[in-house]
């Protein structure tokens, strides 16, 4: 059973809908005790980080997912949910955040330039992931393969947490891994066929 | 670096895709869930969904469809036509859609844009509007007016000005259509998605006109649009979505090659 956390943090049917197609058993809860028998959790969100962590607090959701970052569960975070992994965002005006590895969440530059044309804000669309190194997760995905974001706010984390990095107008971290752990900025489950390859690697990970 | 999208434009009638020219004219053209599914795999970056009769009584087969697409694609899709208040707004994205689109009743009611954005997020309220081509006048300094109820109803409003409001309203996205274009196949309107693409600060859809690859290469360029929308091109099958992005790539558009 994969356990999908609600937050009041977004829409969470659509994670669900791409567990289902991939044949996957899942529950959505903001119970603690309902996700505690879950063998995987995927922590996804959309929405502020200030906002986020006043519900996880609560809820007791910050000392579970602590706790199961600790016992080696595989953690699954997208989007929000990556940012709200690390220890600070700036959202918010400052949002003290999980901190499960360190790390923080800065805005885009505004404004946000390529050459002489001005970028959008948010980073909204498909864009490409360079993988930086190898996981079982992100295992045989053509480096061609594009994958769907949204989003205003990007991770800065330490060099060796970086799984994969993706250039608009900077290059940022896109995709970040530690022990049990494994993190995106963008949606899997809307980036069509190589999203719905990823869950399904997650979904037999063994860490 | 991020890829211009391609959006492919499902109008649905009773449950059923059809295809019109100039808004009316309507034709049958196939099963929207099975189209939407056809679209995914052959490579669309996303789905639009107009419910262009949007009539009450049909609204039930509308979400029956967005609930039926949401199982089996797994890219963005928006769905816009007879949304008139946040519930149905909610209902929209709670079968799946990822963004809902108003037009009319944002016109008529632009607190809608306010309060879609503030319950679901700006990504989520997409802004379509409809726009004909009129004398500059002090009123519509553009040289474009919004038309509202499918392109049956001028209301004196400045395209451009609108488009601002909307955007500090909270909108994610504008989806810009051109009443004079659609259907025609022969390009998109530059000129005013142009002026409207500089203008905000949020994505620019291009919508109506588009009949040759050359039309997206226009638009996406000259007329510095975020996405263009497709239909007719694709729904006769004059074109591939593959053949299209080959083209624009070659041309040196950043386009989503790989799926």
């Amino acid at each position: 059973m994969i356990g999908i956390i609600d937050y009041q943090a977004g829409n969470l049917t659509s994670v669900a809908r791409a567990l289902d197609y991939l044949g996957f058993k899942w529950i959505i809860s903001s119970d603690p005790e309902v996700l505690f028998s879950c063998e995987r959790i995927v922590f996804p969100g959309v929405g502020a980080a200030g906002s986020a962590m006043k519900s996880l607090q609560r809820l007791e959701l910050d000392v579970f997912l602590k706790e199961r970052f600790q016992e080696g569960i595989p953690l699954l975070g997208i989007c929000l949910g990556t940012q709200i992994i690390l220890e600070e965002s700036m959202e918010d005006e400052g949002t003290k955040t999980l901190g499960l590895i360190p790390g923080r969440v800065y805005r885009f530059p505004d404004p946000l330039l390529y050459g002489e044309e001005r970028l959008k804000v948010p980073h909204m669309g498909w864009n490409k992931v360079s993988w930086v190194k190898d996981h079982p997760v992100i295992a045989n995905l053509d480096p061609e393969f594009e994958y769907y974001f949204v989003h205003s706010y990007y991770p800065v984390i330490e060099s060796k947490l970086v799984l994969g990095m993706t250039f608009y107008g900077i290059n940022f971290s896109s995709a970040l891994a530690y022990k049990n752990l494994i993190a995106f900025q963008f949606h899997p489950e809307k980036s069509g066929r190589p999203g719905l390859e990823i869950l399904k690697n997650f979904g037999k990970w063994v860490p | 670096m991020l890829s211009k999208r391609i959006v492919v434009c499902l109008d649905v009638r009773d449950g059923k895709t059809t295809k019109g020219v100039k808004f009316k004219d309507n034709i049958e053209v196939g099963d929207p869930v099975e189209m939407a599914e056809k679209y995914y795999h052959e490579g669309a970056d996303e789905i639009v969904f107009y419910d262009i009769t949007a009539s009450a009584e049909h609204r039930s087969i509308m979400i029956d469809v967005v609930r039926r697409t949401a199982e089996r694609i797994f890219i963005p899709f928006s769905v816009g036509g007879g949304i008139r208040n946040v519930e149905d707004m909610r209902e929209v994205l709670l079968a799946g859609a990822e963004k809902v689109s108003v037009n009319t009743a944002a016109v008529l009611n632009p607190k809608i844009i306010y309060d879609g954005a503030k319950a679901f997020g700006s990504q989520c309220i997409v802004l379509g509007m409809d726009v004909k081509r009129v004398e500059r006048s002090s009123k519509i300094p553009s040289g474009y007016e919004v038309w509202i109820k499918g392109g049956r109803e001028p209301m004196g409003i400045d395209a451009v000005a609108w488009a601002k409001e909307a955007e500090n309203l909270g909108a994610g996205e504008i989806v810009l259509n051109s009443i004079d274009a659609d259907g025609t196949k022969e390009g998109y309107e530059l000129t005013i998605t142009q002026m409207m693409a500089e203008a905000v600060k949020i994505p620019v859809v291009a919508s109506g006109g588009g009949g040759h690859p050359e039309h997206l290469y226009d638009v996406l360029t000259k007329a510095k649009a975020d996405a263009a929308l497709i239909a007719s091109m694709v729904h006769f099958g004059m074109y591939t979505i593959k053949e299209i992005k080959e083209y624009l790539a070659k041309r040196g558009v950043k386009v989503r090659l790989k799926w």
